[in-house]
C-alpha cells in the first residue's frame, strides 16, 4: 500500500505493515502493569525517542523546513497516560505533538511525511509538524497556538458527557500555557459542568526559553485549579509506572461523573524547544544529569532486566522500533510533494 | 403565516433545528435562563432542558473554543456571542482553530458551529456595543459570514448555516430585530407585523447560504448592500426617485457573484454602501470585484458609502452613521456623466 494519508476517502491509515500491531488491542488496567504491559510500554516509548531523532537528522539534512518541536526526554508522561485510558477516550494537544499522535496509534509513516511536507502525511502536507490529527485514532490536534487546545478539550469532555459515556478528554498542555487566560475559562467551565477532562501539565521547566520559576507565580502548577475545585497532583513525569498510576486514578475519578482532574507531570526534553533553539537558558550539566539520573527508557530498561527480561527480547524491540523508524523516514522522503491544486482543498465542503 | 419579528424568526430557527437534531446546543452568555440579553433564546431552556441550552460564563475564547471541540466530535453548537465587539477574546479560536480544522486535518475533522452576534450601530451603543466587524471574518478563509436583512431571511439563514458543515459567523443586525430600520432615526419604525418579510412560515425552510437577492429591481444604479442598509438603500432610492437596483447580498461569504455582475453588467453604475468603517470594509472587496469583472460596462468609478475611519461615535452617532441622506447623494452622483 502507498502509505498513510494519500486518500483521504479511505481508511487506509493504521493499516500499514509497519504499523504496530501490539497497539489498537492494547485493553487498559488499573492493576499493577504485568512484564508484557512494560515491554509494550519501554517499545513505544523507544518509538518516540528513536522517531524524534530521526526527525531532528532529516530537519538536519534541510528535509524537514519550518518548525519541529521534539518530545524527546517526555516519552514517559504520553505513554503512561494512553496506557491508562482505553477505546473512545479522546485525546488534544499542542505543538509538541509527535509523541502523542504515535502513542494514540497514528501511523509512523504518515507523520513523519506530514513532517517533510509530503501527500502521504496526515494532511498531505498542508498541515506540518504542529498540524495532524487522526479521527481513528481520536487524536484531536495538533495546536500551534499556545493554551488554544485547552478549551478544545473541554469541549470534547462535554460531547462524552452530552452523550452518556463515560469516556474521558485528555487535554495536554505545557508549563508554558498554564499562564494563558483561556485555561482558566477552561478550568472553570469544566469544573462548573463536571466534565470528564484530565488536563495534564507536562511541566518540562522550560516555556521556551523562559524558566518556569520566571513566568509563574505559586509553588505549584498542580494548584492551579484548586479555586474551581479541581484536584491536582504533581507526578514524576519521568517514571512511565508513576504515570501510568496516576492516570489510572484521575481516568478513574473523570468516568465516575466527579469532573476534571489536573496532572501536572514533572518532565524535561533534552532537546531544545525548537530546532533552532541553542537551548542556552540551561547548563549542559543540567540536561546531562537528567539524561543519565532520571531517562525514562534506561531506567524502565534497567527495570526489565530486573524483571527477568532476556537482553536479546529487549534487542529485538530495539530493532524492530530501529526499522520502523527507518521505514518511516523512507516513505517520508519516498512520497511527492502535494500538487499545489491540494492547497485549494478542505477549506470549506466541497460541492 | 404567523407575523414574526427578526428575534422571533432567529428563535424560532432555533427551535427547529433543535427540536430536529439533538445533536444542535444552543449556549453563551446569559442565553438559557435569561433568555439572552436581545430575548433570542427565550423559552429554549424549558422545551429543550439545561443540557441543550445553557449559560456559559462570561468567556468568549473559552466558548467558541469549547464549541470547536463539540463540533469536531459531532455536536453542531450553535453560540451566542453577546454583542459582536464581544467577539475579539475568542478571535483566535474561530481563526487559528474553527476555520482552520478541516485544512490542517486533511477533511478528518470539521467545526460545523454557528456563533451568532449583534451587529451594528443604530442604538447609542457607543464603540463597545457598534461595531460592524465582517471584514474581519471575511477575511479568513475557512469561514462562512452571513448578515440577514429581514425575519424571513433571518431564520431561513439561520437554520440553513446551523445544518451547514462549516463554521458561520451569523452577523444579526440590531437595529433591524424589531423593525425594517431606514435610517430616519427621528420616525417611528415600522414594525416587522407591517413588513413582508415579517411573513416567517412555520416549520423548517432554509434560505440557502450563498445566494443574493435583489431587493429592489431598477435599471439605473446597482447598490450593494447588507443587513441594516438593504433598508436605507431602498429608502434613498424612494427618496430620491433614482432607479436603482438593490441588492441584499445576504451571505458575504460564499458571495454571490453572478447576481451582482448580471445587475452592474445592466446598469453600468455601481454604489457599494456599509456601516462598517469605510479602510478594509468588505466594500473594497466588492469594488474590487466589480471593476474585475464588469470594467468595460461602468460608466463611471464605484462609489462607497461607509461608517468614518473613526472608533464608533457616542455623540453625532448619526453623521457617522450612513443614512439614507448620505446614500441619496451618492446615488445622485452616480446618475451624473
Amino acid at each position: 500500500m502507498a502509505g498513510a494519508a494519500t486518500q483521504k476517502s479511505t481508511s487506509s491509515r493504521g493499516k500499514s505493515t509497519a504499523a504496530r500491531s501490539t497497539r489498537s488491542t492494547k485493553k487498559s488496567t488499573s492493576s499493577e502493569p504485568s512484564v508484557e504491559q512494560l515491554v509494550d510500554y519501554y517499545r513505544d516509548m523507544l518509538v518516540i525517542r528513536r522517531f524524534e531523532e530521526k526527525a531532528g537528522q532529516l530537519y538536519g539534512m534541510g528535509l524537514i523546513g519550518g518548525f519541529c518541536h521534539l518530545y524527546i526526554g517526555q516519552e514517559a508522561v504520553v505513554v503512561g497516560m494512553q496506557a491508562a485510558i482505553g477505546e473512545g477516550d479522546t485525546v488534544v494537544t499542542s505543538y509538541r505533538d509527535h509523541g502523542h499522535m504515535l502513542a494514540t496509534g497514528m501511523e509512523a509513516r504518515g507523520v513523519m511525511a506530514e513532517l517533510t511536507g509530503r501527500i502521504g502525511g496526515y494532511s498531505r502536507g498542508k498541515g506540518g509538524s504542529m498540524h495532524m490529527f487522526s479521527r481513528e485514532k481520536n487524536f484531536f490536534g495538533g495546536h500551534g497556538i499556545v493554551g488554544a487546545q485547552v478549551p478544545i478539550g473541554t469541549g470534547l469532555a462535554f460531547n462524552h458527557r452530552y452523550r452518556g459515556s463515560d469516556r474521558v478528554s485528555l487535554t495536554y498542555m505545557g508549563d508554558g500555557a498554564v499562564n494563558q487566560g483561556q485555561v482558566y475559562e477552561s478550568f472553570n467551565m469544566a469544573a462548573l459542568w463536571k466534565l470528564p477532562v484530565i488536563f495534564i501539565i507536562e511541566n518540562n521547566k522550560y516555556g521556551m526559553g523562559t524558566s518556569v520559576t520566571r513566568a509563574a507565580a505559586g509553588p505549584s502548577l498542580a494548584e492551579r485549579g484548586h479555586a474551581y475545585g479541581i484536584p491536582g497532583e504533581e507526578i514524576d513525569g519521568m517514571s512511565v509506572t508513576a504515570v501510568k498510576a496516576a492516570g489510572d486514578k484521575a481516568v478513574a475519578y473523570c468516568r465516575a461523573g466527579k469532573g476534571p482532574y489536573i496532572l501536572e507531570m514533572k518532565t524535561y526534553r533534552y532537546r531544545g524547544h525548537s530546532m533552532s533553539d541553542p537551548a542556552k537558558y540551561r547548563s549542559k550539566e543540567e540536561v546531562n544529569k537528567m539524561r543519565q539520573e532520571h531517562d525514562p527508557i534506561d531506567s524502565l530498561r534497567r527495570v526489565l532486566i530486573e524483571r527477568k527480561v532476556d537482553e536479546e527480547t529487549l534487542k529485538k524491540v530495539d530493532r524492530e522500533v530501529k526499522d520502523l523508524v527507518t521505514d518511516a523516514a523512507d516513505f517520508a522522503q519516498q512520497s511527492p510533494e502535494p500538487d499545489v491544486a491540494e492547497l485549494w482543498t478542505d477549506i470549506l465542503v466541497e460541492a | 403565516m404567523p407575523r414574526m419579528t427578526m428575534i422571533e424568526a432567529i428563535r424560532d430557527a432555533m427551535h427547529v433545528t433543535m427540536a430536529q437534531d439533538p445533536n444542535v446546543v444552543v449556549f453563551g452568555e446569559d442565553v438559557g435562563y435569561f433568555g439572552g440579553v436581545f430575548r433570542c433564546t427565550q423559552g429554549l431552556q424549558q422545551k429543550f432542558g439545561r443540557s441543550r441550552c445553557f449559560d456559559a460564563p462570561i468567556n468568549e475564547s473559552g466558548i467558541i473554543g469549547a464549541a470547536v471541540g463539540m463540533a469536531a466530535y459531532g455536536l453542531r453548537p450553535c453560540v451566542e456571542i453577546q454583542f459582536a465587539d464581544y467577539v475579539y477574546p475568542g478571535y483566535d479560536q474561530i481563526v487559528s482553530e474553527a476555520a482552520r480544522l478541516r485544512y490542517r486535518s486533511n477533511g478528518d475533522f470539521t467545526a460545523p458551529l454557528t456563533i451568532r452576534m449583534p451587529t451594528g450601530g443604530g442604538i447609542h451603543g457607543g464603540q463597545t456595543h457598534s461595531q460592524s466587524p465582517e471584514a474581519l471574518f471575511t477575511h479568513v478563509s475557512g469561514l462562512k459570514t452571513v448578515v440577514p436583512s429581514n425575519p424571513y431571511d433571518a431564520k431561513g439563514l439561520l437554520i440553513a448555516s446551523i445544518e451547514d458543515d462549516d463554521p458561520v459567523i451569523f452577523l444579526e443586525p440590531k437595529r433591524l430585530y424589531n423593525g425594517p430600520f431606514d435610517g430616519h432615526h427621528d420616525r417611528p419604525v415600522t414594525p416587522w407585523a407591517k413588513h413582508p418579510l415579517g411573513d416567517v412560515p412555520e416549520g423548517h425552510y432554509t434560505v440557502p447560504l450563498g445566494k443574493a437577492v435583489v431587493r429592489r429591481p431598477g435599471k439605473a444604479v446597482t447598490v450593494l448592500a447588507y443587513g441594516t442598509m438593504v433598508h436605507v438603500a431602498e429608502a434613498a432610492a424612494e427618496e430620491t426617485g433614482i432607479d436603482a437596483e438593490v441588492i441584499d447580498l445576504r451571505t458575504l461569504l460564499p458571495l454571490d457573484l453572478d447576481t451582482i455582475t448580471t445587475s452592474v453588467t445592466k446598469t453600468g453604475r455601481c454604489v457599494v454602501v456599509h456601516e462598517a468603517t469605510l479602510t478594509s470594509g468588505f466594500g473594497a472587496e466588492l469594488c474590487a470585484l466589480v471593476q474585475e469583472h464588469c470594467f468595460y460596462s461602468l460608466e463611471k468609478p464605484i462609489a462607497r458609502v461607509a461608517g468614518w475611519d473613526t472608533p464608533y461615535p457616542h455623540a453625532q452617532e448619526w453623521d457617522y452613521f450612513p443614512g439614507p441622506k448620505r446614500i441619496g447623494e451618492a446615488l445622485i452622483n452616480a446618475m451624473e456623466g
